[in-house]
């Protein structure tokens, strides 16, 4: 008899996971949309829906809207949204990793240690191309992250401590900071023209090119991300018991590590850093997923880290506008508290 | 005899390079229950994690189902050896039947989802543990000895041939404790699931499993059926106990003796009416002499380990007057006498003539009533 109500307990729970799932991937494709339209639609000069969707499907209309559509707004759009997501997944897969949820990869030094070496790329090869390739950025900024990475496992892997792996981190983060900033003071004028708004975080004057790069390089890495839910679901259980799964340890997080990092190197490249993002988007989605299933909470990341971010950079274009904000000031402002409710959440032991 | 399923070949285990116990050499039966003993920081986990891979072997060879442990791909080795650790697991938003379900793990697909069959197994787990009103619980929001049972049916639902467990039942209290292993043992019986696991309580290790395995510095102590392996010499030397006894026949640890050759106190007792008596008195550390007992009574067991001298009539015989004649003589010397309740009969007629003494004597008490006696120490 018992064995009756659990089935049909069991049944009436598949059920209503399931149709939470359904219901915030809708949520989340609807404010999607809707966040598209919005940032297309505000700026300092002032488009109508209608004309908004004759240049973009049929191309045609005035110029300069034309221009500011499609050289401006729609690359500008398609980054924040696609780099928004990279970064919530970075942040995602290294809260799994460590196994701590502040874990990100702006607490851990990466994003510093990407933006330390891609300013001393841009500084150098300034100087004797007179340009950089994005993705000559995004190696620079690959490389700077696994170091930093590199540094916070050294210490992590030494003192087993979830505060050690953060004061590590932000330590790092300082570190590579400061030498950013050196480099900078010292730096000649016409090598830093970009240089300064970028170390601040921000998705302006991004080109069609970038969004083709970053599209390539985050899509890949996607899919390959996807492609670990499974495994990733075995590191939930912790290492033990993964390895009695049959994970391969060393492989999976080498991958796992690379991956987070690829995606943290290439947002910092052509955004700079970001905060908070990495650690507010992953802890909101499970929550409403109600559940840390990779196989879900990998897309919902991925796709509410692009809404967070596209909210937040309409904000920073709008707020005090014409004057635009750093991405990170109005990333901040949201993530932070999400953060603070988190830890005091996590005080009351819940 | 036939095949070992699990054989260790001259097996030495530890860390880094380093030996903790070295020569181990052990044959396992497919279907057996192994129980590991040992004090504490004895390297019974060492050997688990060895098995299990999570160590490398430091010299020697294991040998699993005709195979070298070494030789496994990592999914085969998942399709046959199922663990449960004592490492605490940090989920969150993960319900106690998503937990059962991670034993599936080595059977799913590329993203892991969940067949019909997958999802059958699991809820087949579940029932088998008696699971069914927590499965859909949160894992974090479950008692210790429930999330026990939660891992015990995912390691079940991993359809293991051999399931190694790392002192599964510390953190439970003793209805749980008991529940668990027995959940355990008729699984592994009715499956044939081969069973290693290393155990805190010697009593419970007895009654459980098929073989013992006791784990002691640097080597295995000794390997056998628990009445080989838990004589009261051998399980004293394997704790280093030298202050208290260990029952072989009921699996009890007893502390010591009360002190002195000079029983203060004659317990008449019989049946298991004594035993409550016996233990009074030797927390009050009050030497005692007790009779007339049958050694096959319950009484006896225990007041052979504390009395200073017990007067016996072979089972079942009437008292022989020289048993009669010998407690009057011991009960007289007594300075005080409790009357523990033996029931009589025919065969004990005798007990009823020393309890008419006691009572004309003037000199009975109970063991409340007394106090103790100071260790001279």
């Amino acid at each position: 008899m018992s064995n009756e109500s659990y089935s049909v307990q069991l049944k009436r729970e598949t059920l209503k996971r399931r149709s939470r799932f359904v219901l915030v991937f809708a949520i989340l494709a609807i404010a999607f949309c809707v966040i598209v339209i919005l940032n297309i639609n505000t700026g300092n000069v002032h488009i109508s829906v209608p004309k908004i969707l004759r240049i973009i499907f049929l191309r045609e209309g005035d110029s300069t809207e034309l221009n500011i559509i499609w050289k401006i707004r729609l690359p500008r759009i398609i980054m924040s949204a696609v780099l928004g997501g990279a970064l919530s997944l970075s942040g995602f897969l290294l809260q799994t990793f460590f196994e701590n949820p502040i874990a990100g990869p702006f607490m851990l030094g990466i994003s510093s240690g990407a933006k330390m070496v891609v300013a001393l790329v841009m500084i150098y090869f300034m100087q004797i191309f007179a340009s950089v390739s994005s993705y000559a950025l995004i190696a620079a900024a690959f490389v700077g992250a696994l170091m930093s990475i590199g540094f916070v496992l050294l210490f992590s892997r030494r003192i087993r401590n979830m505060a050690t792996l953060l004061v590590a981190g932000i330590m790092i983060g300082y570190i590579c900071s400061a030498i950013t900033d050196f480099v900078v003071t010292f730096a000649a004028d016409s090598d830093i023209v970009n240089l300064h708004n970028w170390s601040k975080g921000s998705f302006s004057g991004m080109n069609w090119n970038n969004v083709q790069v970053a599209c390539i390089v985050i899509g890949i890495t996607f899919v390959l991300t996807f492609l670990m839910a499974k495994p990733i679901s075995a590191w939930q259980m912790g290492e033990s018991y993964a390895r009695s799964m049959g994970l391969n340890i060393k492989a999976f997080c080498a991958g796992l590590i690379i991956l987070a990092s690829l995606l943290a190197a290439t947002v910092t490249a052509f955004a700079g850093p970001i905060s908070f993002v990495g650690i507010a988007v992953p802890f909101l989605i499970k929550r409403s997923l109600n559940s840390s299933q990779p196989l879900v909470v990998i897309p919902a990341t991925f796709l509410g880290g692009a809404v967070f971010c596209m909210v937040s950079d309409l904000i920073a274009r709008v707020a005090f506008a014409p004057t635009e904000l750093n991405i990170s000031t109005v990333t901040s402002i949201f993530g932070a508290p999400v953060v603070i409710f988190m830890m005091l959440r996590r005080k009351r032991g819940n | 005899m036939s095949e070992a399923y699990l054989q260790l070949k001259h097996l030495s285990v530890g860390y880094q390079k380093h030996a903790v116990i070295s020569g181990i050499d052990l044959d396992i039966k497919k279907g057996e229950v192994i129980a590991l003993i040992g004090p504490n920081g004895a390297g019974k986990s060492t050997i688990l994690k060895t098995l299990s891979r999570a160590l490398p072997i430091i010299e020697g060879n294991i040998v699993l189902d005709g195979k070298n442990l070494t030789d496994y791909q990592n999914r085969e080795l998942s399709m046959k050896m199922a663990v449960i650790l004592t490492d605490r697991i940090k989920v969150e938003l993960m319900t106690c039947r998503d937990i059962v379900a991670t034993g599936r793990y080595p059977y799913t697909g590329r993203l892991g989802i969940l067949s019909e069959e997958d999802n059958a197994r699991v809820d087949e787990a579940i029932a088998a543990v008696h699971a069914e009103e927590i499965a859909l619980k949160d894992f974090n929001a479950i008692s210790d000895g429930q999330r026990q049972r939660i891992l015990l049916a995912r390691a079940v639902c991993q359809d293991p041939e051999i399931i190694l467990l790392d002192e599964p039942t510390s953190f439970l209290d003793v209805k749980h404790k008991l529940e668990l292993l027995s959940i355990l043992t008729n699984m592994a019986r009715k499956k044939n699931i081969t069973v290693i696991t290393s155990l805190h309580e010697i009593d419970l290790a007895e009654k459980v499993a098929d073989r013992i395995v006791t784990v002691k510095g640097q080597e295995v102590f000794g390997y056998g059926e628990p009445s080989e392996v838990f004589s009261e010499e051998g399980i004293r030397r394997l704790y280093d106990i030298d202050n208290g006894f260990f029952d072989p026949l009921f699996g009890n640890i007893e502390l010591q003796k009360p002190e002195g050759d000079t029983p203060q106190v004659f317990v008449l007792a019989g049946g298991s009416s004594g035993i409550p008596v016996f233990r009074d008195l030797q927390r009050k550390n009050i030497p005692f002499a007790t009779g007339i007992l049958y050694p096959n009574e319950n009484d006896y067991q225990v007041a052979r380990l504390f009395a200073t001298e017990v007067i016996t009539e072979k089972a079942y015989c009437t008292i022989t007057a020289e048993a009669l004649e010998r407690a009057k003589q011991v009960m007289a010397a007594c300075p005080y006498i409790i009357d523990a309740g033996a029931q009589t009969g025919e065969m004990n007629a005798a007990v009823e003539e020393l309890r008419k003494l006691a009572q004309e004597s003037g000199k009975l008490t109970t063991a409340e009533a007394l106090s103790p006696i100071r260790t001279k120490k």
